[in-house]
């Protein structure tokens, strides 16, 4: 039996949420209120997750508290297809890795940026945004020359990752804290495929299909 | 463009929130931007509120402590703030659901709040789902002797109400608007249909075009944890932010002609006629500009 401890307006919890939609897997949701009631920093969930991070996994003996983590364990444990972590391959198991570690880099600055406009975290936000945009140049052009090249994912395979569903929440969100992303079609049309995946579920102020944030028309 | 500081007479005369208490810690500082200004703000049981302009710490601005929240102006404010008497009725759970910056004027916030056509929308399957998406007619009055915008007989077939519901139901509401930056709702409530749950929006204007949405709940609800009463609201207004902060242009143009009212909107155009008659200008385009 699997659990998460989740906050839904967390984009980490979010990824862990997509990573267990789309391989289809049961599971149940334990609620941890990060704001208001600050529950990530409480004895017991420091027990779980000791540097107080969001979301936790857990699965018969196994305890995971990092969302890249959960990931890799998610998709190397029950993924059938083997093809959301293609182990097999080592370009592509380096290539995961390294879109891991841009979805990190995006959590401290597009997501530093959002904490910073929703729940006013002390943060430098003007430099959280340089930083972002920064890492959405990037993938913009690497999704626009995989296009090109007939590849609609960030990993060279023709399916995706879970390098997509890692990066994904963080991108579709930056505009909650003042990230436009009006400079990079490539990365839109990628959030679009993405939203199109077997098994994507949306989260409260992202629609499935669609673009993000559609003005509702008056 | 820049937003210049708040000279308008009636908004700087206004109550306005800055925080709620139970995320106020006790006997420390803390500072937070109102109409672009930074407010120092403290706290204790003993000594209860205080508020200053940041490099002014001797020069007190008056304050109040209503409904969970610390209240401040900048101007020369009504002696007490409007009422919801509802909140001291001893069975109620109160809280703040959450305190949530939204880059919208407060006037759109308000507007949003007020309008239910958007429910089977945005809020599908929670608060309202397709087919079910008339907005049936309703009344709206605004009480000149209570200063504030009434709409009554808001009727909605809801999937899912509130925390407690377990099933769908038709919900009925009533929306006062007394105070132009807050809105209070009631709807009716899932533990006891002859009641209703109040859920009131204050708007703290950080800016014409920034808020700090503070969110009262006060419902009738004994099976729930306050975290899930809490997660069930902020995932509405997680929903409702990127429609906020996708409201072009970000100030509510006050001009009848401007945008097309449809009938759901009619709570709407009271609301914008409310405010022109009060000659508001802050976070609004004000008519025939
Ligand atoms: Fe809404």
């Amino acid at each position: 039996m699997i659990t998460l401890f989740d906050y839904e307006l967390s984009s980490d919890c979010y990824q862990a949420r997509l990573a267990l939609a789309v391989l289809g897997l049961h599971y149940s949701r334990v609620d941890v209120e990060f704001y208001p009631g600050r529950e990530h920093e409480t004895e017991w969930f420091t027990e779980l997750s000791p540097l107080q991070q969001l979301p936790v996994l857990r699965d018969e003996h196994t305890t995971l508290y990092d969302a890249q983590a959960i990931l890799v364990y998610l998709a190397a444990r029950h993924d059938a297809t083997g093809t959301w972590l293609p182990r097999r391959d080592p370009v592509l198991v380096g290539e995961v890795t390294q879109w891991l570690g841009l979805s990190r880099a995006l959590a401290s600055s597009a997501g530093a940026a959002r904490l910073h406009e929703s729940l006013g975290h002390v943060t430098d936000v003007t430099a959280a945004r340089a930083r972002a945009h920064t890492l959405l140049r990037t993938l913009d052009e690497h999704l626009w020359f995989g296009e090109q090249e007939g590849r609609s994912w960030l990993c060279a395979a023709d399916h995706p990752t879970i390098a997509d569903l890692a990066v994904f929440p963080d991108v579709a969100l930056s505009e909650e804290g003042g990230v436009s992303r009006i400079d990079y079609p490539a990365v839109r049309r990628w959030t679009d495929r993405v939203k199109r995946i077997d098994g994507f579920v949306p989260r409260s102020g992202l629609f499935p299909g669609g673009s993000a944030a559609a003005p509702w028309p008056r | 463009m820049p937003t210049p500081p708040c000279t308008d007479p009636v908004v700087l005369n206004l109550w306005h929130p800055l925080s709620a208490v139970a995320e106020t810690a006790a006997g420390q500082d803390h500072t937070t931007t109102l109409l672009e200004e930074q407010i120092g703000y403290a706290w204790s049981p003993d000594a209860g509120a205080r508020a200053w302009r940041t490099g002014a710490t001797q020069h007190q601005l008056p304050t109040l402590v209503r409904y969970g929240y610390i209240w401040t102006s900048l101007g020369t404010p009504p002696k007490d703030l409007f009422s919801i008497p509802e909140y001291d009725e001893p069975d109620r759970r109160n809280m703040n659901a959450s305190t949530i910056g939204v880059h919208v004027s407060a006037p759109r916030a308000i507007e949003n709040f007020l309008d239910m056509a958007h429910f089977p929308f945005v809020h599908t399957d929670v608060l309202g789902s397709e087919p079910h998406t008339e907005v049936v007619e309703y009344d709206v009055d605004v009480s000149a002797e209570r200063d504030e915008v009434l709409a009554t007989r808001c009727r909605m077939f809801q999937p899912k109400a509130s925390a407690s519901s377990s099933a769908g139901a038709e919900v009925e509401y009533v929306y006062r608007v007394p105070h132009p930056y807050c809105s209070i709702l009631y709807k009716t409530s899932g533990d006891d249909p002859g009641r209703k749950d109040v859920i009131a929006v204050f708007l703290q204007p950080v800016d014409q075009e920034h808020v700090r949405a503070h969110l009262l709940l006060s419902v009738l609800d004994d099976a729930h944890e306050d975290k899930e009463i809490r997660n069930f609201q902020q995932s509405i207004f997680g929903q409702d932010k990127p429609i906020l902060e996708n409201q072009f242009p970000k100030r509510l143009p006050l001009d009848p002609r401007s945008e097309t009212p449809i009938r759901a909107d009619k709570s709407a155009v009271a609301y914008r006629r409310w405010l022109s008659g009060k000659g508001i200008t802050y976070g609004v385009i004000p008519a025939g500009r």
